[in-house]
């Protein structure tokens, strides 16, 4: 306890300092970051971002990836829109059916790709890769390329009503870090993700059902790519083939500078947020002090490099595949 | 022209080596040999620069030597023939011949493939080989990898001044009986080239080939005998030496086994591989060893046990029935507890803490409808630090920080603590010091005591023979003899060698 400065425990506080550090930064360039609207504004951008975070985060944590989020979310949000028409157009009435429908069937198609990763054996790099492709794809099928609006007053108070100065889907997506760090902390599961990723054959041999547990992660995931998608629809009050453009990198790059090893094994979900709102807040400040934005994508990948550095151990690692 | 005056070499707990001379002669061939544990393994790795010895001399052709690295003693001319085979499958024959000094055959950046190929034809010829240096090495038999590996130490003979000595670490362990004959013909006609240190459990081969043998036991050389004046008999006394302390390994807490009882039978048992026909029976209250060289099949038959390998002929039943499906999963739930060899792969998550690791085998238990007890976990994992005197700051203290011989402790109390009464040990006090080891053979009496049966390949024959009430010698895949003893009425070690080699 005399020590707190040791080496693991800086490792274990960089991300949240480096956050501290960037919002400081911003705060003094531009007084204006430091505002209850702009964190509001924040929080609204981040929301979807850090359920698909959440969801990948389960994945690297067993030393695998998954890159299906964008055509996930895509089509997952496309079909809720249909199926909220269909239903009458208000989650007031039948169409609250519609949000369990979503969640289940993003589950189911986290499931279908981790079968596919496990039963034929294809990375799940690869594999999850192809099935976001083909999410995108149904997503432009179905829509034919159009736009599908929502106009539910009720669904849209996700955005619209406000508690203390934040949106609800703010708290919404608060209460889903809230049961990922449940699952995580407090689950069969959650311990399994790191057995495996820590040790693959080791679990195996300890009699955990590693292929199972593989699925079932894939199955996690994709229930929270649902969520994401449930909150852009919100957030933008349409969905189309487009809807899940972008997550890819921010929630990767997010779990990643969250601190969260790409070998398995190490970090949860609070590292996810950090990393989530390390990511918002370099974008939304680089906005608030006014560089054109065709440098900022340049500048967030090269901070994102300097947060890999600063908050991984990479010691352990002996080669960097 | 080679020679080492008094090296020393400890590591926490362990004298490796004591004070040990070693010399080779121009066109030499020395063997070197000892028992598992002997200091073999640390001798060679001093020799090939990957050890640098904590006091002593080293002199390479008269001049005093010190490497920091395998690279520096390469261009010393000290080379190694790896027991791993060290060449890369996805490369040709010529591209690992010259890997990491592919410099020459460079023309302004690019490789002249040509001048390569010629280049590794005149290395092959050495050692006899006629084959397409642009083959793919996966492609090659072990027989004809071995000789490649060879020829690539021998790109030394252009590249260094001075004598070559070249470490040869059972090269023959992969290789038929012909094939020995050969290498052994090639070897003898390269000393004209080089010296060789051959290193092999084959104590005929050794006798064989070598001008003088090296004799190591705990750390020391014990003797150093010259060609033709010794038999296989004097070299393996001693090997093993010195009368086993009896206190050490608790042998007057031994009790007898309880035979009605049989907890694993196998019957006629064969594997993939060279395994064939194991039958016995592994009684409650047993301690059964199983003894041979590297190779000879013993973890095979421990991974049969723990459902990692399926037989491919026989029965294997556990408490009188066979495993429903042949994965861990199925002999962990009938109660079977495996401490595998390599602790960091197999035994313990790093990244894990204590109480995690050790329930990881018994989820089932500690929850319900898939949420975790971990108040229950904690107190289990509590209770058995207290019982083991694991040293660890607490139950939430990361595994990977703990020490070798904790870390065994944390295993075994992952199987005991959920019951696990078939226990397979499979080398369980390797790298561990000596206080270490006793609290192992303590913790062995303590579950023979609660009628366990264990299932032991142990890493020295003092070992086995202290610990076993039963001891299977298997050789090449077969079994040789079987021992049954009781405290008092134990083998020597040498009478298991006997069967072995």
């Amino acid at each position: 306890m005399q020590n707190v400065l040791t080496r693991d425990n800086l490792l274990k506080w960089a991300p949240l300092l480096v956050l501290l550090a960037l919002v400081l930064f911003f705060s003094v360039i531009n007084p204006n970051f430091l505002s209850l609207r702009n964190f509001a504004r924040l929080s609204i951008s981040a929301s979807p971002a850090l359920m698909v975070a959440v969801g990948v985060t389960f994945i690297i944590i067993m030393g695998s990836i998954d890159l299906s989020m964008e055509g996930a979310v895509s089509a997952l949000a496309v079909i809720f829109c249909y199926l909220l028409v269909w239903l009458g157009g208000s989650v007031a009435g039948l169409g609250c059916i519609a949000i369990p429908a979503i969640l289940l069937l993003g589950a189911i198609v986290g499931a279908i790709n981790g079968y596919i990763h496990v039963k034929l054996r294809i990375p799940s790099f690869m594999s999850s890769l192809a099935m976001g492709f083909v999410g995108t794809g149904a997503a432009v099928l179905m829509t034919g390329g159009n736009i599908v609006k929502i106009d539910d007053e009720v669904f849209r108070s996700l955005l619209t009503y406000r508690l203390l100065g934040f949106p609800l889907m703010a708290y919404v997506a608060f209460a889903f870090l809230l049961l990922g760090w449940v699952i995580q902390s407090y689950t069969r599961l959650g311990r399994n993700f790191y057995a495996v990723g820590g040790g693959e054959d080791l679990a195996h041999a300890s009699g955990v059902h590693v292929k199972r547990v593989r699925v079932l992660g894939f199955a996690l995931a994709g229930f929270f790519f649902s969520v994401a998608g449930l909150l852009q629809v919100a957030k933008l009050g349409q969905a189309e083939s487009v809807t899940g453009a972008n997550l890819m990198f921010i929630s990767i790059t997010s779990v990643v500078v969250g601190g969260v090893a790409l070998w398995g094994g190490i970090g949860g979900v609070w590292n996810a947020l950090v990393g989530v709102l390390i990511v918002a807040v370099i974008n939304n400040g680089m906005i608030v002090i006014g560089i054109p934005d065709f440098i900022q994508d340049g500048l967030l990948g090269l901070l994102v490099i300097v947060a890999v550095v600063l908050s991984t151990d990479r010691r352990s690692v002996a080669f960097v595949k | 022209m080679y020679e080492m005056q008094k090296i020393e070499k400890k590591f926490p707990g362990v004298h490796a080596l004591k004070a040990v001379d070693f010399q080779v002669k121009r066109g030499e061939i020395v063997g070197l040999v000892g028992e598992n544990g002997a200091g073999k393994s640390t001798l060679m790795k001093v020799i090939y620069g990957a050890y640098a010895p904590d006091s002593g001399k080293i002199l390479k052709d008269g001049k005093e030597v010190r490497f920091g690295s395998p690279i520096k003693a390469l261009e010393a001319g000290i080379g190694m023939v790896f027991q791993e085979q060290s060449l890369i499958l996805n490369l040709s024959v010529m591209e690992n011949i010259f890997l990491g000094n592919e410099a020459q055959f460079r023309r302004a950046g690019l490789i002249n493939w040509k001048a390569m190929a010629d280049a590794a034809r005149k290395q092959l010829k050495k050692v006899k080989l006629d084959i397409d240096p642009s083959r793919k090495t996966s492609s090659l038999s072990f027989a004809q990898r071995q000789l490649v590996e060879l020829a690539k130490v021998l790109t030394l003979e252009e590249r260094v001044q001075g004598d070559l000595v070249i470490l040869l670490d059972e090269p023959t362990s992969v290789l038929a009986k012909e094939e020995v004959e050969l290498l052994f013909g090639i070897i003898r006609d390269l000393t004209k080239r080089a010296s060789f240190i051959f290193v092999s459990h084959r104590m005929d081969e050794v006798l064989a080939i070598s001008d003088r043998i090296y004799v190591m036991k705990d750390g020391a050389v014990v003797d150093v005998v010259a060609k033709g004046k010794a038999t296989i008999e004097d070299i393996q006394h001693k090997m093993v030496g010195r009368a086993v302390n009896k206190e050490y390994y608790r042998e007057r807490r031994q009790k007898p086994y309880d035979e009605s009882r049989v907890l694993v039978e196998l019957d006629g048992v064969s594997l993939p591989g060279r395994v064939r026909d194991i039958s016995f029976k592994l009684h409650a209250g047993e301690v059964l060893c199983l003894v041979g060289a590297e190779g000879s099949g013993r973890e095979g038959i421990v991974r049969a046990i723990y459902g990692m390998i399926t037989p491919t002929v026989g029965s294997l039943k556990i408490k009188g029935k066979p495993l429903q499906q042949t994965t861990p999963r199925f002999a962990a739930e009938a109660g079977v507890g495996y401490i595998p060899r390599e602790r960091k792969v197999e035994g313990i998550v790093s990244g894990m803490n204590v109480f995690e690791n050790m329930t990881l085998s018994q989820q089932q238990r500690f929850s319900k409808g898939g949420v975790l007890k971990i108040a229950a976990e904690k107190a289990l994992a509590r209770d058995w630090i207290k019982k083991l005197a694991i040293k660890a700051s607490s139950e939430n203290a990361d595994c990977g920080n703990l020490s070798g011989g904790n870390q065994q402790k944390v295993v075994l109390s992952k199987w005991r603590s959920g019951g696990s009464d078939i226990m397979l040990l499979d080398h369980p006090t390797r790298g561990l010091d000596i206080g270490a080891k006793e609290d192992v053979y303590e913790m062995v009496r303590d579950m023979s005591d609660d009628g366990a049966a264990i299932l032991l390949v142990a890493d020295t024959f003092e070992e086995a023979i202290g610990l076993a009430h039963t001891i299977i010698v298997v050789k090449d895949g077969k079994m040789q003899k079987r021992f049954d003893y009781k405290p008092g009425a134990k083998p020597e070690p040498y009478d298991l060698l006997h069967h072995m080699v």
